[in-house]
């Protein structure tokens, strides 16, 4: 029987490692980071500035895969919620904007955890319902054209800065720490490790697996939400159609990439967030090469095989074999 | 039949040793068995017996020793070469599809074909006449699901007799058959002994070895502890070779039974039923009290146990915990009022594998604490440590995945997540079933241990003999009802046996 450990991290890091040094190569002016009007500008900021969707998602995304789930409606959340989201932003104050926003995002969470803990839905035909339907109903909002928004309230959540740092990039982090620190601060990671891992076991041990469950895909839909804002926030409109298109797909990738099994149980956060900044990472690697962005594609899944062959156990085995032989 | 001694044996294996790292699993073990004999392979959790399978199965590489069938030495690097050489196994748990036919389990893989596609009727055919070999007649389109684990069991065996093996390994075949399926099997394994084909037997029952075996092979520790004839190997040496000491014979003599005052009740249940299910019953559960619940497999005494802890929802009935009428509909509130449940099913149902001894061990407490008081590592350590040292888990390494241990090992850990929430009633649903003779005895010095702390018990079990020892009352259930309910002096297992049989015992 092959149990996994608790993640140690090394692959992950040494992949993010190996891409900087590529990116570094291919543009030497990769690690320049200069500050104007503020704000930090170069090629390491824009991985993390244009990360952090898919690093906000990822955070959410890891708490439902190792609950066993998986939730394909985050890029619709994200449209949903950046609609609002533009189309209140004119005629609203921020603070109401973002709560209708978040609002329904916490809304679409629900849908999803009731279908999937209350109801017994598989979790990947549940949220492919809201996956379909969400974009619709963003396109229903913005009845179908791109909205358009100046509000420089919102705005400032997709272009602005504290003490330097991008507003996205603040808000991720802010969103890691805060989940850490309910997951990790809390008996919650336990409890969603012991769940994932033998849901009946955890039941019968007393754990509200259930409340628990609904709670978590309402996390991971508080995040998309966030993402969306962030998305419209920065293109100053909604796209119903593009707007976190197929996100949901480079949010899973993150995850297994840092290293949590489709299969629930042990997770990590952090990796999870480390895996978007790769995925990212290669993103802008290739864009600063000058290669066309379809290579990206080719290249990424080629990085994903690599960082998951390097985690599989019986690789790991075959290697210490190898090595014993050596000697 | 006594098999032909004069004859070379069917397996022979010499001198099989087998590391992992530094801990010896297996140093120079020997074994022999001959065509056409039924040999026991005993020995305490940890004595080597499923390293020595998997060596020879070609599960495990082995680092030295021979392994020769019929005269000619043989190592399978797989499974499937062991198969082919003509060693099948079939283990514990039945490695079968529930959700295919009983003609495609038995044909899976090697299904007859014409012009690639699968003879169905062929097969179906050829699936009837290898059953009634066995003397089993099974409607062969069914689901295997929906047969009861013995059927399950004996269709693993006809699959694997049918790979043409020649020597056959039962791995506690018989965990959780009941007595009349251990008989069918009995007869299946004479049958095939018959035949000549010799039969590997593990098995923690020593009524079983002395009911089938021939000759008897003792583990302990990874070494041979020597190999005898059933029939001169009286029990108390098996034993001792088996635990290397002598067991007091006291887990088979009745604690006198003392007429003293009954303790208060803790937990009250009338008329508790759900249609369907289990009929309505009552059941008084006091401090220092062992209530045990007997019953032919399938007769309703898990159902029981699943109702009293509200792991399945009544539809009738009223519960009162000190004396205060409840509700109890899910397994959180049984915890709130201080109940705890071991279950039967330990892989699916107890342990979460992946996670540590530790983890498992904390895991109730914390539930029953709330997510938002988390016990500090510091905590955890010491309550892992002290359930450690207290039950003698063994490896005593807190921080390895539950999953990595032995079935004794993991029931000691689902006591400690139990016993670490300080209970006032511990349900135990089958607490002993697969664990060695060693464990079973100080999981059995634990009942009656936590019965003196003044804890309330219920106890299901399969072994009449073990209830019998330690219960003050008995429920017996028979067809998912209670029909009788045995105390003070009444409870002995002829008495057990009877109401089990719907017969009221005549005072001889």
């Amino acid at each position: 029987m092959t149990l996994r450990q608790p993640h140690s991290g090394v692959p992950q890091i040494i992949a993010l490692l190996v891409i900087l040094a590529v990116n570094w190569i291919v543009s030497p002016q990769f690690f320049d980071i200069r500050l104007q009007d503020g704000r930090l500008f170069g090629s390491l900021i824009d991985v993390l500035n244009r990360g952090a969707p898919v690093a906000l998602l990822s955070i959410g995304m890891v708490l439902v895969i190792a609950l066993r789930g998986i939730d394909l409606s985050v890029g619709a959340v994200m449209a949903i919620c950046g609609a609002i989201a533009a189309s209140l932003a004119d005629s609203h104050s921020l603070p109401v904007t973002l709560a209708a926003a978040l609002g329904v995002g916490l809304l679409c969470g629900l849908w999803n955890g009731i279908l999937v803990a209350g109801l017994g839905i598989q979790p990947i035909v549940a949220t492919l319902i809201l996956m379909v339907a969400g974009r619709g109903i963003a396109q229903l909002i913005t009845e179908g054209r791109i909205v358009t928004f100046t509000d420089p309230a919102l705005a400032w959540i997709g272009g602005g800065s504290i003490v330097g740092v991008p507003a996205p990039v603040a808000i991720t982090a802010v969103m890691l720490l805060v989940t850490l620190l309910l997951v990790r601060g809390t008996a919650l990671g336990l409890m969603i490790e012991a769940t994932g891992g033998n849901e009946r076991a955890s039941t019968l041990a007393g754990i509200g697996t259930r409340a628990m469950t609904i709670a978590v895909y309402v996390w991971c839909s508080l995040c998309a939400a966030m993402a969306g804002v962030i998305a419209a926030a920065d293109i100053l409109g909604a796209d119903a159609n593009n707007a976190g298109l197929w996100l949901e797909l480079d949010a899973i990738l993150a995850v297994v990439i840092g290293g949590t099994s489709l299969f629930g149980g042990r997770f990590s956060i952090s990796l999870a967030v480390l895996g978007a900044l790769i995925i990212q990472a290669m993103n802008t690697g290739i864009l600063l090469s000058g290669y066309p962005p379809q290579f990206n594609l080719v290249v990424k899944a080629v990085v994903v095989m690599a960082v998951l062959l390097v985690q599989s156990p019986k690789l790991a085995g075959l290697s210490a074999a190898l090595r014993r032989r050596a000697r | 039949m006594l098999p032909d001694v004069s004859a070379p044996p069917l397996l022979e294996i010499r001198g099989l040793s087998k590391s992992f790292g530094p801990v010896h699993a297996l140093e120079g073990v020997d074994l022999t068995v001959r065509g056409g004999e039924i040999h026991a392979l005993l020995g305490e959790n940890g004595a080597g017996k499923s390293t020595l399978i998997k060596a020879l199965t070609g599960i495990y590489s082995r680092d030295a020793g021979t392994v020769r069938l019929a005269g000619e030495a043989i190592a399978p690097a797989t499974a499937d070469e062991a198969v082919a050489a003509g060693i099948a196994t079939v283990y514990q748990e039945v490695n079968l599809l529930p959700n295919l036919s009983v003609a495609q389990n038995l044909y899976l893989g090697r299904q007859p074909t014409r012009f690639g596609l699968v003879q169905r009727a062929e097969m179906r055919r050829r699936a009837r006449d290898l059953l009634a070999g066995f003397g089993l007649s099974l409607d062969v389109d069914a689901p295997l699901g929906e047969y009861s684990v013995a059927v399950q069991s004996l269709v693993a065996i006809a699959r694997a007799v049918d790979l043409s093996a020649r020597v056959l390994i039962l791995d506690e075949p018989t965990a959780s058959l009941d007595a009349n399926e251990v008989e069918v099997l009995f007869s299946v394994m004479r049958r095939l002994a018959a035949r000549g084909i010799g039969i590997v037997f593990v098995t923690h029952f020593l009524d079983q070895v002395y009911a089938v075996c021939d000759r008897i092979t003792v583990l302990r520790n990874g070494r041979l502890v020597g190999e005898r004839e059933t029939a001169r190997l009286p029990r108390l040496e098996l034993v001792h070779m088996m635990l290397g000491r002598e067991l007091s014979e006291a887990t088979h003599d009745r604690a006198p039974v003392v007429d003293e005052a009954k303790g208060p009740v803790v937990a009250a249940f009338q008329g508790i039923g759900k249609s369907g299910y289990l009929a309505p019953f009552d059941l008084t559960l006091r401090r220092g009290d062992v209530v045990g619940l007997a019953g032919l497999l399938g007769s309703g005494r898990t159902e029981t146990v699943r109702l009293v802890f509200g792991a399945e929802r009544a539809d009738c009935g009223s519960v009162a915990v000190d004396g205060r009428p409840v509700r109890l509909t899910n397994p959180r509130e049984a915890i709130r009022h201080g109940f705890g449940y071991c279950p039967e099913e330990r892989k699916t149902e107890g342990i979460v594998a992946e996670l540590t001894v530790r983890e498992n061990i904390v895991l109730a407490l914390q539930a029953r604490r709330g997510i938002l008081k988390p016990l500090a590592r510091r905590e955890q350590d010491e309550i892992a440590r002290r359930f450690i040292r207290l039950l003698d888990i063994r490896p005593a390494d807190p921080e390895r995945p539950i999953g990595l241990l032995s079935g004794g090992n993991q029931q000691k850990v689902l006591l400690a997540r139990w016993l670490a929430t300080e209970p006032r009633l511990l349900i135990l649903d089958e607490p002993t079933r697969g664990i060695d003779v060693g464990a079973h005895a100080e999981i059995i010095r634990l009942i009656r241990q936590l019965c003196a702390e003044g804890m309330a018990l219920l106890v299901v079990s399969s072994e009449l003999e073990e209830i019998a020892v330690y219960a003050d009352e008995v429920a017996v259930l028979r067809d998912r009802a209670h029909v009788a309910m045995l105390a003070g002096a009444d409870v002995s297992v002829p008495a057990i046996l009877a109401a089990i049989a719907g017969e009221t015992l005549r005072a001889a």
